[in-house]
């Protein structure tokens, strides 16, 4: 079983008020030097079998068709590697 | 004549959308977002309200319904078609109006009688207004902020297709101040306040947004 991640955010020219929300946030918690925040929303896709050019295209359709609109947002599709897999779990444990 | 109004999972405002099109003078049928076929209405409403939970984006999901398959299509063909703030949204989704509305810019839900200019009262769902006509109709939205880039928002201006604007303060960060655009045909209409909110003097700021409802059934009766 192979993950392909899609990761949507709003274009640049297209105002985030929650990714400013959460800028504003950042110094009242004593985080300072962060210029701006934007927020997106990432997608992780289980698929069957292996991760081949068709598949990949067709989960780039499925982003431009659901997963974002284009009129406001762009998105960008990666694999996660088995490894990766691993690695990122392994920290989500450590952080727990 | 039967006017439908589409009950999505979610939907809040379909029951006072029917009630409206009741007081206007025409019969409501009540559709159901499953459904494959559109009962012979001769318009349709999309109200507001949060369909499909507004999960992923709002208005995103519910585009994909069956019914909205039949909207689209019969939309295309001319069927009357108003989206009143998550009608909106799904118009917008469903690419039968051109931009998108985000969340407000101040981030805040935005409740209140909001003052409108009608812009274009040639449309099917504007027509018993007088030109720039100034009304009242309730607003009320957390993600009503409309936003399309530059050359649309001209093609838009240009062509007469802004039919509603806010007046005085921007109460969503909305571009250019909009409230309500239509196809180049001028039987789709969206608009983010709530003409359905308006319609007797009892509940809501006045009757102003009955008009909405008895422009459909004139443009439909001069047919």
């Amino acid at each position: 079983m192979a993950r392909v991640v899609v990761e949507v955010m709003l274009k640049p020219e297209i105002l985030d008020p929650q990714g400013k929300a959460v800028h504003g946030a950042l110094p009242r918690l004593g985080f300072d030097g962060i210029t701006n925040v934007r927020q997106g929303k990432r997608f992780e896709l289980e698929i069957e079998g292996e991760v081949t050019e068709e598949r990949l295209l067709e989960i780039s359709k499925i982003a431009e068709t659901l997963l974002s609109n284009p009129v406001i947002e762009d998105f960008e599709v990666s694999t996660l590697r088995p490894a990766q897999d691993v690695a990122s779990s392994t920290t989500g444990d450590g952080a727990s | 004549m039967r006017i439908g109004v589409v009950t999505f999972p979610g939907s809040l405002d379909d029951v006072d959308a029917r009630r409206a099109v009741r007081f206007a003078g025409a019969e409501p049928v009540a559709l159901w977002h499953g459904d494959h076929d559109l009962r012979g209405v001769e318009a349709v409403v999309l109200p507001g309200g949060f369909s499909y939970g507004d999960y992923l984006r709002c208005g995103a999901i519910s585009r994909f319904s069956p019914v909205m398959t039949e909207v689209v299509a019969a939309a295309t063909q001319g069927l009357p078609v108003l989206g009143i703030c998550n009608g909106f949204q799904i118009l917008c989704e469903s690419h039968l109006l051109p931009g998108a509305l985000i969340r407000n810019d101040h981030r805040k839900f935005v409740c209140r009688d909001q003052p409108l200019r009608i812009e274009n009262n040639r449309t099917v769902w504007t027509n018993e207004y007088d030109e720039r006509a100034e009304v009242t109709i309730v607003l009320k939205n957390g993600e009503g902020g409309y936003v399309a880039d530059e050359p649309t928002l001209d093609m838009l201006e240009g062509e007469g297709r802004v039919i509603a604007r806010y007046l005085g303060d921007n109460p969503n960060g909305s571009l250019r101040a909009i409230a309500g655009i239509t196809n180049d045909r001028g039987n789709v209409v969206g608009l983010m306040p709530h003409p359905e909110h308006a319609i007797e003097d009892l509940c809501g700021p006045g009757t102003d947004g009955l008009g909405f409802f008895t422009s459909a059934i004139n443009a439909l009766t001069r047919v």
